[in-house]
């Protein structure tokens, strides 16, 4: 056996090297927050939020219509992928043990890794092409391409979390299979997969390249799906390699509004997926 | 053993398999209404895939199978205008471990089987009578509305038992109900069944022999997949004319 003083000296140095790992992760992402927050704080005002960008040489003007963009084509991504994500996922689980099953696992698999400028140029030809228009909806295709794959998975891992015990409780009082699997098992994982869809919502939020040429960009209010949309990541991208400080500015603004508005997401979906009962 | 009243369930020459696995073998009893019949035996010998069957749980398995007869009140349950749905409300069913439904409140666990199935009724009425039963309504009469998993593992258990009896089953199959509960918990439970031996027919699978011989009219031994013996309990408890019977009940195997 070890003697004590060494299994401490061991306890002590594996410590001390997962404290390091931990401060070693935390480096990046607690830098990234201060230079965001320091080169971005200056530029927020109320009409920040609120104007549409001013020309080149005004001051002044905000990234409203870019925020109200993002919302907007974010909110189209969700109405086209959480019910194909979700429905695929609970396909997947409860009648996924086939061949069948199996291959779109697979094909589930392979489009995650896809990058996302692929899945833009996919949504071009889709939806682009044939309406002969950049637009709010080719913004929203392309990102709800984006969100399926891993909004099945998720989806499908959840609901196999789920008991099958309660599963047998509902059969057993006479409840038919597909109520029992919407009313008892989806029900039961639906904390769950609120939080996935969160944070697929967030991972959409912040795409660019898809982007970039399915709602490309607008200088102005827009709430028509068939028209060109601003959206928080085009606009910072314009920002930023635009050749004017004012403008680099506004890029660091933007970004601290992005992060922002998916900080917020994210705590609204914990506190609607919160526990119902203590 | 009332030996006048008349069979509720007919068991006969009931086979069942999981893929290649024969895990009942041509077994056949009666269980007369209004009577408890507790089906003891070692692990794996057969009990719970027994009581399955009863209520068409057992063919939800993949790969499971099964031949021969199951009537109640006379009707074959395989009978092709059975619908497995509709006989499950006529036959309940309480399992080992106590399974509420995380998500609902206290109160719409015990009307889940009617609310999930669209029945609507006099809700309040219905769960007073069916916490009532279950002898746990002066426990949790002030607190319906709260989550059923505040409940200790004795209340669940018998929150479940008042779950199945909001839809007035006609049979309980009861599947190792106490087995995971405390000796005082386990105490109300069986003193539940004998009340509700009153008003329905009651099948438990238990690995507990005293619990078999205080709660049941009748006893069956189940055996690698065989019923070896089957009579009223103080016979099978006190004078088994089987060998391994009296092995099993007084404690030389399993």
């Amino acid at each position: 056996m070890k003697s004590l003083a060494r299994r401490r000296a061991v306890n002590w140095l594996m410590t001390g090297l997962c404290a390091l790992a931990l401060s070693a992760a935390l480096v990046p992402l607690v830098s990234l927050l201060w230079l965001v927050i320091s080169r971005g704080f200056a530029g927020l005002s109320w009409s920040f939020f609120t104007a549409i960008p001013a020309p080149v040489g005004e001051t002044g003007g905000g990234v409203g219509n870019a925020i109200a963009g993002t919302l907007y084509v974010v909110g189209i991504a969700c109405l086209i992928g959480v019910p194909i994500g979700v429905g695929a996922g609970v396909y997947l689980a409860e009648r996924g043990d086939t061949r069948f099953g199996d291959s779109i696992r697979f094909t589930a698999e392979v489009l995650s890794g896809v990058p996302s400028i692929v899945v833009g140029i996919v949504a071009y030809g889709l939806v682009v092409l044939p309406m002969r228009r950049f637009s709010a909806l080719a913004g929203g295709v392309a990102l709800a391409v984006l969100m399926v794959p891993t909004l099945a998975r998720s989806t499908e891992e959840l609901i196999r979390l789920v008991p099958g015990s309660l599963r047998e409780a509902s059969l057993a009082l006479g409840v038919p299979q597909w109520r029992t699997s919407l009313r008892i098992v989806l029900r039961t994982a639906l904390g769950g997969i609120m939080t996935a869809i969160l944070l697929s919502v967030a991972r959409a939020a912040g795409e660019t390249a898809p982007l970039l040429f399915t709602s490309l960009n607008n200088q102005f209010w827009n709430w028509r799906p068939d028209q060109p949309t601003a959206s928080l990541t085009v606009q910072i991208f314009n920002y930023a390699v635009s050749p004017y400080p004012e403008w680099h500015d506004k890029a660091w603004s933007s970004a601290l509004v992005l992060l922002l508005l998916v900080g917020a997401l994210s705590l609204m979906g914990r506190w609607a997926s919160r526990k119902k009962f203590r | 053993m009332q030996k006048l009243a008349a069979p509720k369930i007919e068991v006969k020459a009931l086979n069942a398999w999981f893929k290649q696995n024969h895990a009942l073998r041509n077994v056949s009893l009666t269980v007369p209404e209004n009577s408890v019949l507790a089906i003891i035996g070692p692990s794996g010998c057969g009990k719970s895939t027994f009581v399955r069957c009863l209520n068409r749980m057992h063919e939800l398995v993949p790969g499971a199978r099964q031949s021969g007869k199951v009537l109640v009140d006379g009707q074959d349950l395989h009978a092709r205008r059975v619908d497995p749905v509709n006989l499950r409300r006529r036959v309940g069913m309480v399992f080992q471990r106590p399974n509420p439904f995380p998500t609902m409140s206290i109160f719409d666990n015990v009307v889940a089987g009617l609310k999930l199935n669209g029945v609507h009724g006099d809700y309040p009425q219905l769960v007073e009578s069916s916490l009532r039963q279950a002898a746990l309504w002066d426990e949790v009469k002030d607190r319906l509305r709260h989550s059923a998993l505040s409940l200790s593992g004795g209340q669940q258990q018998r929150l479940c038992i008042a779950r199945a009896l909001a839809v007035e089953p006609e049979v309980l199959l009861m599947d190792e109900p106490a087995s995971a509960l405390d000796p005082i918990a386990t105490a109300r439970i069986e003193e539940l069944i004998r009340e509700l031996r009153e008003s329905l027919t009651i099948v438990i699978v238990t690995h507990n022999m005293q619990q078999a011989a205080r709660v049941s009219d009748a006893t069956a031994f189940f055996y690698m997949g065989e019923l070896i013996e089957h009579g009223s309990t103080e016979q099978i408890f006190t004078n088994p004319r089987e060998p391994r019977t009296e092995d099993y009940v007084t404690g030389k195997f399993g």
